[in-house]
């Protein structure tokens, strides 16, 4: 049941919707959104695009394993919190650097809070596919 | 075995060797404590281990400590020396003396903590350590049933010494030996006295093998000869009197530690030396008779008199090396012929002549023959008891103990030497000596009987003294040790001691048939314990059928009953307040999804087709998500509704391949069930209606209003508390959620057993 | 708000428990899914309700300058929601494996199917 005209509308709608989880990531801090949102987002893509490319396609487009994002996002979660290590906070205390100017003068900001939520975002959409993708394979076989 | 010698295989491997170098090494940094320790310091080192809790990992040397420390690791590395050739070729030889070092360190740090709960770690190391030593032969069942026993009951006792050190702990404020000692005023005088003595002579009981804990201690003996000589003469059970010789400035003094102490002792002391005298197997004699001496130490560690505590520091010394040096002689002879059977030994003195002269030196100090260091021991313990308060029963113990005593050494050391060998299986013929390595123990400790029976000075000075002081605190009260103390009572019992102890030797044989006749309807500890064993299984298989039912409705009735008996007895001590609550400002849409969620969930519970309740638990999900929405909470109407999406998503591919749910003719209605949920549901609903129109503490949330922006950079609230804030517990929240993604992924892909089943 | 969502909260644990009680292992999915949302709507009604005003700092501010919504209680309930997510799937894919093992969705004919069988084996 594999309709061109499903294939490809599809391909532009997971691009949108990955940028557009991405783009909830980064507001998220200031604006409703954040990894969480974000993460269920792009995973919510994805399942759209397995549901009509199958599953294989899925795997191909993303590259690396689900598991792999999961954890990789569990990882950066982590090294954010050790991070404040390195600065003799406790562990998971925010560290901020503003680009080109003060908070006020609004400076571009670049936080470990930031990576943190990166990390949340990778643990959600990671999971999320890998648990659907792994059922959808079981549905094939 | 006797192979090993002539065909010149290597006389020692690493395995042995490692483990002596240790114990020595230990025994002469220990020695080097002597002086100091004579002198009447104490030492201690202390670093804090766990500061939150008062626990430092602290350790005390003072003279009680340091003898058994140097017993530990003078007889340790003599038993060690010893293995070192009995066990050479064995396939586990590493092993068994890996485990005996750690059991030897564990000794060690069990009698020199200062710390009550370290005290308590080194104490259960030793009884896992002696577990896997009992248990070494673990091809024989009666070697493993030996080893659990040894370990339960003593573990067992083990967690009631705990109990007991915590209420010391609370009484006392300090969890220090060497501060609870100089409180024995307060302890004594606390309500909770008896409870701490008792749950603490539980523990030394157990270790010590008091009756009626005795069992054990015989059914040890399965253990490996030197084994048997370290931890069931010199050191493990000695562990329990450790214990009692420590708590005695703390605890003793009363009638209670008075009495106690002194029936479970004369107890064990008479009873064990009974039964010592009906066995036929030399190892279970020398067992029964190690049972006596820990009640005799028992015994005198109830009487707070000088005579009573230098005895008891005398004897246990004595007994020390009397009793490693018969263990590993009979060790020496089993090697040699094969048999442990008291009845068929006999001339060995011709082939064994220096195990013979050991053997011999160690019986006459156990007899308490002049002029070896038994004897100064035996007229101590005579003196001791005679001035204490409970004489007659500690005279009659000592008295009937030390006669039979002198009969088992010679039933254990005179006959198998010097007795008739024609007894002896002439198919069987002895090997002659021992190797050295083997031999080398029981002379050392055999000639340290009379060597320090003879020159008893330095051991007054440099272990009795200290000992006493440790004990009494005060050095002056230990009583001299002396060969010769003029005609008194405490000579006049001696000498009919040994008149006794040579009939009852003559008498023997026909001592024992009577017991042998006598046992068979006795009641048997052992036995006893079987059942008890037997019982407690019972026990829990029926607990855990009850608990572990295996029935999830009854697992699920259970969580949910004890939430709605928490909410019915909470709100029997004080029923909400539900007159303040109003329904202000409801508006259509309000309405609209109260109803529509309502509908939803009714639906989903009533319906027989799984696709309705799949659509209806997707209009229950966006009902909540727009709760969400109505009510100031963007982020998590968005998830809510991104979840809900993929629910459905999952339940669209797996539902698919389950079977439709039972029509409702297919299964039986279930009003218990709904009355149940219905009052659950109810029980919730009043809760939630009184708790959401109370007061409500909200500064924590201020907290976060006022800090999000200043401090985290953030003006989404939530978003800065989930990835700020609270960023630990997000942390272990995706976690969760990566865990439980791996799980159903190693879950599917797992291939399941096909077909049926059946 | 919070009366009327008290008792939307006390039906939809009925139904949950209701339907968790049932020996089909979907219905106990069932009873699952409605007993996260019965209790992330108990949290968030506890932390009150606030119409109309999300918890967010508004630009040139440094804190909200009137009333918001309680932030709190929406910080626990949407990481409720994602866990319970998790939890459901994981529940989802077990069902699934143990119905193709032992070919039941009943729980009790399950537990009759696998430990008898090993407990009566010698």
């Amino acid at each position: 049941m594999k309709s061109i005209i499903l294939i490809a509308g599809t391909r532009l709608l997971v691009a949108l919707l990955l940028v557009f989880s991405v783009y909830m990531l980064w507001r998220g801090h200031n604006e409703p959104g954040g990894g969480f949102i974000g993460g269920l987002i792009g995973a919510t893509g994805f399942v759209l695009y397995a549901i009509a490319c199958g599953t294989q396609a899925t795997r191909e487009a993303l590259r690396i394993r689900p598991e792999i994002i999961a954890m990789v996002g569990l990882g950066l979660s982590l090294g954010a919190g050790l991070i404040a290590g390195l600065f003799g906070d406790d562990f998971l205390t925010g560290q901020w650097l503003f680009i080109g100017g003060s908070k006020e003068e609004g400076g571009f900001p670049l936080s470990t809070v930031l990576m943190f939520d990166v990390g949340v975002y990778g643990v959600v959409m990671g999971s999320v596919l890998a648990i659907v993708l792994a059922l959808e394979e079981e549905e094939e076989d | 075995m006797a192979t090993n010698d002539t065909t010149g295989t290597r006389a020692f491997s690493a395995a042995g060797i490692l483990p002596c170098a240790i114990s020595l090494a230990l025994f002469v940094w220990f020695a080097g404590f002597l002086p100091e320790i004579a002198r009447g310091e104490v030492l201690r080192f202390s670093v804090p281990w766990v500061p939150s809790l008062g626990v430092s990992l602290s350790f005390l040397l003072d003279g009680l400590g340091l003898t058994f420390a140097l017993l530990i690791t003078g007889i340790g590395f003599l038993v060690m020396l010893y293995s070192a050739r009995y066990l050479i070729g064995h396939v586990h030889h590493a092993r068994f003396s890996l485990y005996l070092t750690s059991f030897m360190l564990a000794m060690l740090g069990l009698v020199l903590a200062d710390n009550l709960l370290v005290l308590f770690v080194f104490w259960e190391l030793t009884t896992f350590t002696s577990y896997l030593l009992i248990g070494f032969a673990h091809s024989s069942a009666e070697s493993r049933r030996s080893a659990l026993q040894a370990m339960l009951v003593t573990a067992s006792g083990g967690l009631a010494m705990l109990a007991g050190f915590i209420l010391i702990g609370t009484v006392a404020g300090t969890f220090e030996l060497s501060e609870i000692r100089a409180m024995g005023g307060v302890l004594r005088d606390s309500p909770m006295y008896l409870a701490i003595l008792i749950l603490i002579l539980a523990g030394a009981f157990t270790k010590s093998a008091q009756v009626p804990f005795h069992f054990w201690l015989p059914n040890a003996m399965a253990a490996p000869t030197p084994v048997s000589a370290y931890l069931h003469s010199a050191t493990m059970v000695k562990g329990g009197v450790y214990l009692l010789a420590r708590m005695h400035p703390s605890l003793s003094g009363t009638d209670v530690w008075l009495w106690t102490l002194g029936i479970f002792g004369a107890v064990t002391a008479v009873f064990a030396s009974v039964v010592s005298l009906r066995q036929t197997d030399l190892k279970q004699a020398l067992a029964y008779t190690t049972l006596m001496a820990l009640g005799t130490l028992t015994l005198f560690l109830s009487a707070p008199g000088s005579y009573a505590i230098t005895a008891m520091a005398t004897f246990l010394v004595v007994h020390s090396f009397y009793k490693a040096a018969l263990f590993l002689a009979v060790g020496c002879i089993d090697h040699q012929t094969g048999t442990r059977n008291a009845d068929v030994l006999g001339g060995l003195w011709r082939p064994m002549p220096v195990t013979a002269f050991a053997a011999g030196l160690a019986a006459l100090s156990m007899a308490g023959v002049p002029p070896f260091l038994g004897f100064i021991a035996k007229e101590l313990l005579y003196k001791g008891a005679l001035e204490t308060s409970t004489a007659i029963l500690i005279v009659t113990a000592a008295f009937a103990a030390s006669a039979m005593m002198f009969a088992v050494a010679g039933i254990v050391a005179f006959r198998p030497f010097w007795g008739s060998g024609k007894r002896m299986d002439p198919s069987r013929p002895v090997l002659g000596e021992a190797p050295w390595p083997m031999v080398a123990g029981p002379l050392l400790l055999g000639i340290a009987g009379i060597v320090f029976g003879l020159a008893p000075e330095p051991l007054q000075s440099h272990v009795v003294t200290p000992i006493v002081a440790s004990l009494l605190g005060d050095p002056a009260q230990a009583e001299p040790l002396l060969l010769w103390t003029g005609v008194n009572t405490a000579l006049i019992l001696s000498l009919l001691t040994f008149a006794t102890g040579i009939g009852l030797y003559a008498l023997h044989l026909r001592i024992r048939a009577g017991l042998a006749r006598f046992s068979e309807v006795a009641p048997d500890s052992d036995v006893g314990w079987d059942r008890f064993l037997a019982g407690f299984v019972r026990l829990a298989n029926w607990q855990t059928d009850i608990l572990q039912s295996g029935v999830m409705r009854r697992y699920l009735m259970t969580i949910f009953g004890v939430l709605a008996a928490g909410l019915v007895f909470g709100m029997a001590l004080s029923f909400p307040d539900l007159s303040q609550v109003a329904l202000p400002d409801l508006l259509p849409k309000h309405w609209a999804v109260f109803l529509m969620t309502l509908i939803a969930t009714g639906l989903v519970a009533a319906t027989r087709s799984r696709i309705t309740a799949i659509a209806g638990l997707g209009v229950v999900g966006i009902g909540v998500a727009m709760v969400f929405i109505l009510f100031s909470a963007p982020d998590v109407a968005i998830t809510q509704l991104l979840v809900e999406t993929l629910i459905v998503v999952l339940f669209a591919v797996a539902a698919l391949r389950l079977p439709n749910l039972p029509r409702r003719t297919e299964v039986k209605s279930r009003p218990g069930d709904f009355v149940f949920a219905v009052f659950v549901g109810t029980m919730i609903a009043i809760v939630l209606m009184s708790a959401s129109s109370g007061p409500i503490d909200l500064r924590l949330s201020e907290f976060f209003e006022i800090a999000s922006w200043p401090e985290a950079f953030g003006r989404n609230i939530v978003n800065v508390i989930l990835v700020d804030f609270r960023a630990l517990d997000t942390f272990g929240e995706v976690a969760v959620v990566a865990v439980a993604a791996l799980s159903a992924v190693a879950l599917l892909r797992q291939r399941p057993r096909k077909g049926p089943r059946a | 708000m919070e009366p009327l969502l008290a008792i939307l909260v006390g039906a939809m644990t009925a139904a949950a428990i209701y339907l968790m009680l049932d020996r089909n292992l979907l219905r106990f999915l069932f009873g699952l899914i409605l007993i996260s949302n019965a209790a992330n709507l108990t949290i968030f009604a506890a932390g009150r309700l606030t119409p109309g005003k999300p918890p967010l700092v508004p630009e040139g501010a440094d804190a909200p300058l009137s009333l918001v919504a309680n932030a709190l209680p929406q910080a626990l309930v949407l990481t409720a929601i994602v866990i319970g997510f998790g939890l459901f799937a994981f529940a989802l894919v077990l069902a699934l494996r143990a119905y193709e093992a032992l070919g039941t969705l009943d729980t009790t004919e399950m537990r009759l199917a696998e430990p008898r069988e090993d407990r009566d084996a010698p």
